[in-house]
């Protein structure tokens, strides 16, 4: 939490400084009020006392209220202000630190966590702030200065009070103790519920089938059970907290009542008007300081979850950059195109296995390189490490006769026209997602729509409300899958790279289409290198190398024909899709 | 993701929710019907609530009551005073006293032997007794004035009432009376001076009399209050006694009793309101997500084609979490801030309609404007809360397509929206915050401006004697009384304006229209089913758009029908026909004979086995994965069946065999949980078999496995299978050829490939170069 205050500049400190001003000045307007209205009670005690004195009591006493309130307005003004920019630019940071992240650290924090560290944990953290900075200040500077007001008053009516804050403060370290725990169930409960409901709702149909209705009904019952005994126990326990409060406080005020009347009884006479003065006064710096320990209390019940959301925050902007920038703006003058693994392995900085091992190859000026494997086998991960979403762990890779580390990023990945495995879709039009990015020259509109013809997504692209301009939902949520992973393809051809890079990318795509559009894109990228991760031999069958990956290693390079000859992996594969005639008839 | 969705479209946002409900109170109203089970619960917590506040109504009187008491032990008996001071003016004014001093005295002018006396004194004498014939008033203040050596020759020792005075006490009396110094008149005549007064039952002897003429003496009526008091302390005890203030102890521990009484009281009232509205509040919660979970089973699968499970989820965790948690606080809040409210101005009528006037007016203006800034910081939040919903899917889309924002340099443009983005939730940020900061400020202010305002005009009221100084305390706690309850009401009010929004989406989902109930006569036993199924100009569109005409086929038992085409061609239309998921529109479907409208679902589904594409396992073990809600089969069976798919090694080397937990997460690979998918399918030994065998994310080796599985599964079935392989497509009995929902060719694989139409077209393009 406190690192991440750090993030504070000077301004916010200056800001920070002043509120911490204010607000002792308005601690000392606040305790300042209880004098004059004990001298306004005085005053309208006392037979005869000019109404003069006890309107300019009244005056002050208005001042100093009017004085806290625009010291508070003030400090809650800066407050919001130094929340809100604390939010904006430490969510700014993040937002940068996740861009710049390498896929490994992505993959080891999961998407979805990063985004909630992005928005739910920095909502947190700036409520902290908003909320807790000035209890924090507040509350201590009330409770001691309060607590000096009344020190020297009166020893009975101090004891009173420190009872009371012991009393309020145990109970509520109790509670917390009992509850806390119980809290946690609680969420996971109601986790437990999520999965029930979620299982239920993505098997319905499997559901339904088995007519299991009611053995998921149960199943929900019993967690729902469980849920609502485990809820009941913490707000019953909570019940408790209120009627305690009420009663320390209207308990001490009765007490102070209770022992000031005896005092006052047994006072000499000259004691007996400033000792109820006292006791009025007592009462409310009594109140002010059982207050301000309660709001202390609050601020530790949310420190925990505030500290919670900043550790998250900060395991990601601690996170050191495993891909380090490049500086070569371009590779060696006459080579394009090139690809070249050299002994490349790869594993994960943990792990003991390596996932890719000593992968050697070399693609040229308009080839076409396929990977096939199993699950597992390190495909995906080996075409991955060329834009750098990894880097490799020995051995090097070239992209046009230069390692690619050398490079810098932006450069390197205009070379590429890359289609990941799932198809990615931005909230926008048809044609913002084929111009995405930069490539350092613009998309012209011929481009794009000769892109989306090769891509074979012209025919549904038209069909669309407002053809190019059609709306894209975020991720591309009214889209078929099938046209997802056409238009990413299209996205990659209007760059015109000079290697592309296609990671599992025809997967959705029916035979036919699948056919026809690889048809299409070699005649249109003649020149252009082509890398191909794919699971259908038939997608693969024509490229002019295939390398097969078991375990992360290369157990076969060659055509389809020699493959078939030569590797038993491959010919596992290939038999396993296609019946043995129609592999004979090639 | 689809939950995050849920929850970032609201929910898990902080700072308050200001979703509208359609119709507000018609959504209440649903509400309350529902309650109806809770209603004596309810009612009895609601009298809880409305006793409670109407003690701490009370409790202000009482209090006040107390510091009067109290204050009577500062206030001086002012009456008794009066009586006492009139009582010694009017003696020291009459004849008797001054009779009195004579007899006293008993001075002797006449006994003067003048020829003993210096002729100074003589002339000093005869000077003397001249000026008293003039100013008889003053005549001790001549004879104190008068030397020794006369003085002791006209007093002399005498007699007074049967005590000798003696000579020295009275010249120092004359000289204490000239000079209106009591103190210094000597005891024996302070004793005999003045008449015994009695007051309140206590003698007042004349030496205390003096003592209080005389300590009073110098104090004016101006003097300051302080001294006034200090004064007292010296009075002799009696007077003391008369015009000192005393505490009625009696009464105040009286008053503290019944405070203690009602505070506790009050308390517990408190408590068990609350413990009763959280029961409620629970288990009515626990109420509504059971109904939606059993709801979920009586909907059409139609629903959930156009609902996302987000939605629903959303539904069963926070839109029933924000009823519940309103119900615990909001409902009890509300009645006993109005109770107080109402009370308290009430009350305040009743104590005092001046006061009660002030305490209104003074707190009104500070809440009309409170409320103008509420409702702008509302307008602010709700903006935030749209600002923050579109931030947030930035953040979505950026990270989960990291690497293509990445491989296409779109970092520029993407930093740009999100600047824009996160600036435009800075602006609503720092406003709805800081206004909605202002709240408490301002409630300290209306309350310490009442609070002036109250004390000022209760001083003037004081003053002139219409009110006590105790009616002040209480319109004190009369005024934090009365502007709490307004501000807790406008946010309860906000959060049933959130509650009536969850419940309208709760009971809108409870009452969404359930398949239709069915008393269906016929039923097909599961183990006498031959398999036969006939297809007769049948008729079906999801919605008007009929997609599939007239589609007659008969399946003899055993016979294996493939359904191939392209992605998004409909083939599950197919199995939502058959497992009656969907109604048809024409024509019949019948099995061995009898048409499915005639059976019920329950009857239907018992006669399929339906393995489908996506893999659905839940978190539990492998076993309860495995037996779902087959009942009678034993470990044995289930070993035998893994043992045949080829998945009992598999399981054996999980850490707990048969007993490991797995997740629908990454825990096992998907290959394993077809397997598993098809062995429970396996042990659901029903007559009919619908099947997916799309196996794209599956290694070479595992596909390989399911494959022969489910070349298993199959035998001796029925079955529907949507077809990937080729080897089952070309052993198929029939195969349907769908597209774009409707099936456009059916025949088996010679006769299609003779056709050469689009199942032609389709099975060639795999081999093209």
């Amino acid at each position: 939490m406190i690192k991440l205050l750090r993030s504070f500049n000077k301004k916010d400190y200056f800001l920070i400084l002043i509120c911490f001003i204010l607000i002792i000045f308005q601690v000392f307007l606040e305790l300042k009020m209880p004098d004059y209205m004990s001298e306004i009670t005085k005053l309208v005690q006392t037979d005869g006392a000019s109404m003069n004195d006890i309107l300019t009591q009244g005056a002050y006493m208005l001042l100093c209220a009017f004085g806290s309130l625009v010291s508070a307005i003030i400090v809650g003004y800066f407050v919001s202000n130094i929340a809100a920019t604390f939010s904006m630019n430490t969510r700014k940071k993040l937002f940068n630190k996740v861009e710049s992240l390498g896929m490994e650290e992505i993959k080891r924090f999961r998407t979805s966590s990063l985004i909630t560290r992005t928005t739910n944990d920095i909502t947190q953290v700036q409520m902290f702030i908003a909320m807790g900075l000035q209890l924090l200040i507040k509350s201590p500077i009330t409770a001691v200065w309060a607590v000096t007001k009344i020190l020297n008053k009166n020893i009975d009516w101090s004891i009173l009070t420190a009872i009371a804050v012991i009393v309020l403060l145990a109970t509520i370290i109790i509670l917390m103790l009992i509850v806390m725990p119980r809290f946690k169930i609680v969420q996971k409960l109601i986790d437990n519920i999520n999965d029930v409901t979620r299982e239920n709702l993505n098997g319905i149909r499997v559901v339904r089938a088995f007519n299991a209705e009611e053995y998921q009904e149960n199943k929900f019952e019993s967690v729902n059970t469980k849920l609502t005994s485990m809820q009941l126990f913490n707000q019953r326990a909570f019940c408790v907290l209120q009627p305690i409060m009420y009663l320390v406080m209207y308990f001490l005020t009765l007490a102070i009542y209770f022992i000031g009347a005896i005092l006052i009884k047994d006072a000499l006479m000259i004691d007996k008007i400033t000792l109820f003065g006292d006791m009025i006064v007592f009462s409310s710096y009594a109140m002010q300081v059982i207050m301000s320990f309660l709001m202390l209390a609050m601020i530790f019940m949310m420190l925990p979850r505030a500290n919670v959301s900043a550790k998250r925050i900060n395991e990601v902007l601690d996170t050191k950059l495993s891909i380090i920038d490049g500086n070569l703006t371009k590779g060696i003058d006459n080579i394009k195109g090139e690809v070249e693994f050299k002994n490349v392995s790869f594993k994960y900085p943990d792990a003991e296995e390596y996932l890719l091992q000593n992968i050697s190859f070399k693609a040229s000026k308009g080839e076409t390189v396929a990977f096939i494997g199993s699950t597992g086998s390190g495909k995906s991960t080996l075409i991955n490490l060329i834009p750098r979403f990894y880097d490799v762990t020995d051995g090097e890779i070239l992209v046009d006769g230069v390692n690619v580390k050398e490079y810098k990023e932006e450069v390197l990945h205009n070379k590429i026209g890359y289609v990941s495995q799932k198809a990615v879709m931005f909230n926008g039009t048809v044609e913002s997602n084929i111009k995405y990015g930069e490539n350092g020259k613009e998309i012209t509109d011929e481009k794009m729509k000769e892109a989306i013809e090769v891509a074979q997504a012209e025919e549904f692209v038209l069909k669309m409300d407002k053809q190019y301009d059609s709306h894209i939902a975020q991720g591309g949520s009214n889209i078929s899958g099938g046209q997802k992973q056409r238009l990413s393809i299209a996205r990659a051809i209007a760059r015109d790279p000079e290697i592309y890079i296609f990671d599992d990318s025809f997967s959705a795509l029916d035979y036919k289409t699948d056919a026809t559009l690889r048809k299409k894109l070699k005649k249109y990228t003649k020149d252009a290198t082509i890398l191909i991760v794919a699971q259908r031999i038939g997608t693969i069958m024509n490229a002019d190398k295939i390398i097969v990956l078991d375990n992360g290693i290369c157990v076969g390079m060659g055509t389809h024909k020699e493959l078939l000859q030569n590797c038993e992996v491959y010919k596992e594969i290939a038999l396993s899709q296609l019946s043995k005639e129609e592999l004979e008839n090639e | 993701m689809s939950n995050g969705k849920a929850n970032s479209r609201r929910g898990s946002m902080h700072g308050p929710n200001f979703e509208k409900p359609k119709d507000f109170k018609k959504s209440l109203k649903k509400l309350f019907k529902n309650l109806k089970v809770f209603k004596i619960f309810i009612f009895i917590a609601l009298i809880l609530a409305i006793s409670s506040s109407i003690l701490s109504l009370i409790a202000p009187n009482k209090l006040s009551d107390l510091t009067d008491e109290i204050s009577e032990g500062i206030t001086v008996n002012s009456k008794n005073i009066e009586i006492l001071t009139n009582d010694i003016k009017k003696e020291i004014s009459s004849e008797e006293y001054s009779e009195r001093i004579n007899k006293i005295l008993d001075i002797k002018f006449n006994e003067v032997n003048i020829y003993e006396m210096s002729s100074d004194n003589i002339q000093i004498f005869n000077e003397t007794l001249f000026k008293i014939k003039n100013d008889e008033k003053n005549t001790l203040k001549y004879i104190s004035d008068l030397p020794n050596e006369i003085l002791n020759q006209i007093i002399k020792d005498s007699i007074y009432d049967g005590k000798t005075i003696k000579q020295e006490d009275k010249i120092t009396f004359i000289s204490s009376l000239a000079n209106n110094d009591f103190n210094n008149i000597p005891d024996n005549i302070k004793d005999i001076l003045l008449n015994d007064t009695i007051i309140d039952n206590i003698k007042i002897t004349s030496k205390d009399k003096i003592e209080y003429m005389s300590i009073l003496k110098n104090v004016n009526k101006d003097a300051d209050i302080n001294t006034v008091y200090g004064k007292i302390d010296k009075l002799p005890n009696n007077i003391k006694k008369v015009i000192e203030p005393s505490i009625n102890m009696n009464n105040i521990k009286a008053i503290a009793k019944f405070l203690v009484i009602l505070y506790i009281c009050s308390a517990l009232f408190n408590f068990i309101q609350s413990i009763l509205m959280t029961n409620v509040a629970n288990k009515f919660a626990k109420k509504l997500r059971s109904r939606i979970s059993i709801k979920i089973n009586k909907l059409p699968l139609r629903y959930f084609d156009n609902n996302l499970s987000g939605d629903i989820l959303s539904r069963v965790t926070n839109d029933v979490d924000t009823i519940a948690q309103s119900m615990n606080q909001s409902l009890a809040t509300l009645v006993s801030s109005i109770t107080l409210f109402v009370g308290s101005i009430i009350m305040m009528f009743y104590t005092n309609w001046i006061m009660a006037v002030t305490a209104i007016l003074s707190s009104l203006i500070g809440f009309i404007f409170m409320f103008k800034v509420l409702s702008k910081s509302q307008k602010y939040f709700t903006a935030r809360q749209v600002e923050l919903g579109k931030l947030n899917g930035h953040i979505e889309e950026i990270y989960s397509g990291l690497n293509v924002v990445k491989a296409y340099n779109g970092k520029k443009e993407a930093d740009k929206t999100f600047d824009e983005l996160n600036k435009n939730v800075y602006e609503c940020n720092r406003k709805s915050q800081f206004l909605s900061g202002l709240m408490q400020p301002m409630m300290g202010f209306i309350g310490n401006f009442g609070y002036v305002a109250v004390c000022i005009v209760g001083a003037l009221l004081v003053s002139n004697d219409v009110i006590t100084f105790g009616i002040i305390v209480a319109f004190i706690t009369y005024i934090r009384l009365f502007t709490n309850p307004l501000s807790q009401i406008a946010q309860a009010m906000t959060s049933l304006q959130s509650t009536a929004a969850a419940s309208e989406r709760v009971f809108e989902f409870l009452e969404e229209k359930e398949m239709e109930e069915e008393q269906k006569n016929k039923y097909l036993n599961p183990e006498d089913v031959k398999g036969d199924v006939e297809f007769s100009h049948v008729k079906f569109g999801y919605n008007e758009d009929i997609i599939i005409k007239d589609f007659t086929a008969n399946i003899k038992r055993g016979e294996k029908v493939a359904i191939v085409g392209p992605t998004g061609a409909g083939k599950t239309t197919m199995v939502n026909l058959l497992m009656k998921f969907y109604n048809i529109n024409e024509g019949s479907i019948k099995i061995d004979g009898i048409s499915i409208n005639d059976l019920t679902r329950e009857n239907i589904h018992s006669l399929f086995t339906m393995v489908l594409q996506d893999t659905w396992v839940f978190n539990g073990t492998v076993k309860e994965n495995i037996i779902y809600n087959n009942k009678n089969i034993s470990d044995e069976e289930i070993i035998k069946v893994c043992k045949e798919v080829g998945v009992h090694h598999f399981i054996k080397t999980l850490p707990n065999g048969y007993n490991s937990i797995i997740t629908d997460g990454d825990s096992i690979s998907s290959g394993q949980k077809q397997l598993l998918t098809i062995v429970r399918g396996m042990l659901d030994k029903a007559p009919l078999l619908i099947l997916d065998e799309a196996t794209s994310n599956v290694d070479t080796r595992t596909e390989e496995l399911v494959s022969k599985a489910m070349d298993k599964l199959t035998e001796g079935r029925t079955s529907f299978i949507i077809a990937h392989r080729l080897s089952t497509i070309k052993n198929a009995d029939l195969i349907l050829v769908m597209k774009d929902g409707n099936i456009i060719e059916q025949g088996n694989h010679e006769k299609l490939i003779k056709e050469n139409g689009f199942y032609a077209e389709l099975y060639n393009s795999q081999f093209q170069k």
